[in-house]
């Protein structure tokens, strides 16, 4: 969808404040926010293309005047609220108000190091060839989805050159809306500046985005 | 002066319908919490409450990422490359098993690709859809890194979001800015300072800063950092 979260190519936003590595939280309730985003993302619910979609379905004033940990926060309760999982009466009382459903998955602590060690894997075997080779050149098609895509908005309608073949990928534009894994080759696309921000653009600058084939078209020779 | 005008501006206010500040907590004071935080505590008491979240799980996770799971981690995979030939091959070849094989595996490393900064090109990782990054090598990604200013701006100005790092390359120099939109995950290995021949891993790897493996910044100095 074309919400706020697809920034790249805007303008307006300031300078980028750079700050030490070892500084990991700006307040202790960041802490609390990853933590409870990660163990409710554990319970299996929801997969990782749905809670992206969740964040991004934030009204765009609401998304860019929050901090990445509140987006966090607010895209959790519209997944817990849209799954049952809790009540909107809840979360204005701040409490438990009906019991919870025992048969939940539930992360506990002595599992934490196995579960983030493992990750998840969103490469599938291939059950076709891949339609693309790299050097070839393709265009990535003009598409306005109202629902989750991870084609952004500055990438579309562009001609680029197919820099990597990296397999066969779960699809999220479907897997976030529960319509199934739908696997697909993905590839690395590299788009010269000047392809994407026209004449006056970086010369000497190429971007690259991860596209799934279906995003692609060829283009004729 | 700070406390009273916080007090001020909080007294008779509805909290749920103003503004917040992102960068106060008011934790300080052991009564007083922003929104945000009442509202983060109020979400983990009702999944602690329901039986959904294991309240120890989440000391866990917490301690996992402030201590365990950081850019030390990437810098060690820079220093080898650095240091042994092999691994670097095994590293073009295949990044995800390379990088594995030094125990950094899992939640959002799953799929890797490490890219080289050369004399003639320099690497640029961002994602501007939201925030991926690759957290076994790099840890939890800085605040900027999941901000607007650097989301937008990467992949249009890469030399404009350098320069705001105080990093200048030659203006012939190719960029090359990789926007994280699938599960692949990108790790830059920065170049190797001169005067570093003969140094070990580990001597290495106190050259590799954060944003040097993000491409945000450069290895550090040797003279900064004596073996």
């Amino acid at each position: 969808m074309n919400g706020a979260q697809d920034l790249g190519g805007m303008m307006g936003f300031g300078p980028v404040e750079p700050e030490p590595e070892d500084v990991r939280f700006h307040a202790p309730w960041e802490k609390r926010a990853l933590a409870v985003t990660l163990a409710a993302g554990a319970m299996g619910e929801w997969n990782i293309d749905a809670s992206r979609h969740a964040r991004e379905t934030l009204s765009p004033a609401d998304y860019l005047s929050s901090s990445y940990y509140e987006i966090w926060i607010k895209g959790l309760e519209k997944l817990l609220l849209a799954r049952g999982l809790v009540t909107a009466e809840e979360l204005a009382a701040g409490r438990a108000l009906v019991p919870g459903d025992p048969g939940k998955r539930v992360l506990k602590a002595a599992d934490v190091p196995a579960v983030l060690a493992r990750g998840t894997q969103y490469d599938r075997p291939a059950e076709a060839p891949a339609r693309f080779a790299v050097g070839e050149q393709v265009r990535t098609k003009v598409m306005h989805p109202a629902g989750h895509t991870r084609l952004p908005r500055y990438a579309r309608g562009k001609v680029g050159t197919i820099a990597r073949v990296n397999g066969v990928f779960v699809f999220p534009d479907t897997h976030a809306h529960g319509k199934g894994e739908h696997p697909q080759w993905l590839y690395t696309v590299a788009f010269s500046g000047a392809e994407l921000w026209g004449a006056d653009g970086d010369a000497t600058l190429t971007v690259s985005i991860d596209a799934w084939e279906s995003y692609l078209e060829g283009v004729e020779a | 002066m700070h406390d009273h005008s916080h007090a001020h501006h909080h007294d008779g206010h509805d909290h749920d319908h103003h503004d917040h500040d992102h960068d106060h907590d008011h934790d300080h004071e052991g009564s007083e919490l922003s929104p945000i935080a009442l509202r983060v505590r109020a979400l983990e008491s009702i999944l602690v409450e329901k039986g959904y979240v294991d309240p120890a799980a989440l000391d866990v996770l917490i301690e996992t990422y402030e201590t365990k799971i950081g850019p030390r981690n990437g810098a060690r995979v820079v220093a080898k490359a650095w240091a042994d030939e092999d691994y670097l091959g095994w590293l073009r070849a295949d990044a995800t098993a390379a990088i594995h094989s030094l125990g950094f595996t899992g939640r959002q490393g799953e799929h890797m690709v490490a890219v080289e900064n050369t004399a003639q090109e320099h690497n640029l990782v961002v994602c501007t859809l939201c925030s991926c990054y690759p957290w076994p090598v790099l840890g939890l990604p800085p605040v900027w890194y999941k901000s607007a200013p650097y989301r937008s701006r990467a992949v249009i100005d890469p030399r404009g979001v350098l320069a705001d790092f105080g990093v200048t390359l030659p203006e012939t120099t190719h960029i090359r800015v990789w926007d994280s939109t699938a599960e692949t995950r990108y790790l830059v290995i920065p170049m190797r300072p001169a005067g570093t021949e003969g140094w070990d891993e580990e001597a290495l790897a106190r050259l590799v800063t954060r944003d040097s493996m993000i491409g945000t910044g450069l290895a550090r100095n040797p003279a900064e950092v004596r073996p």
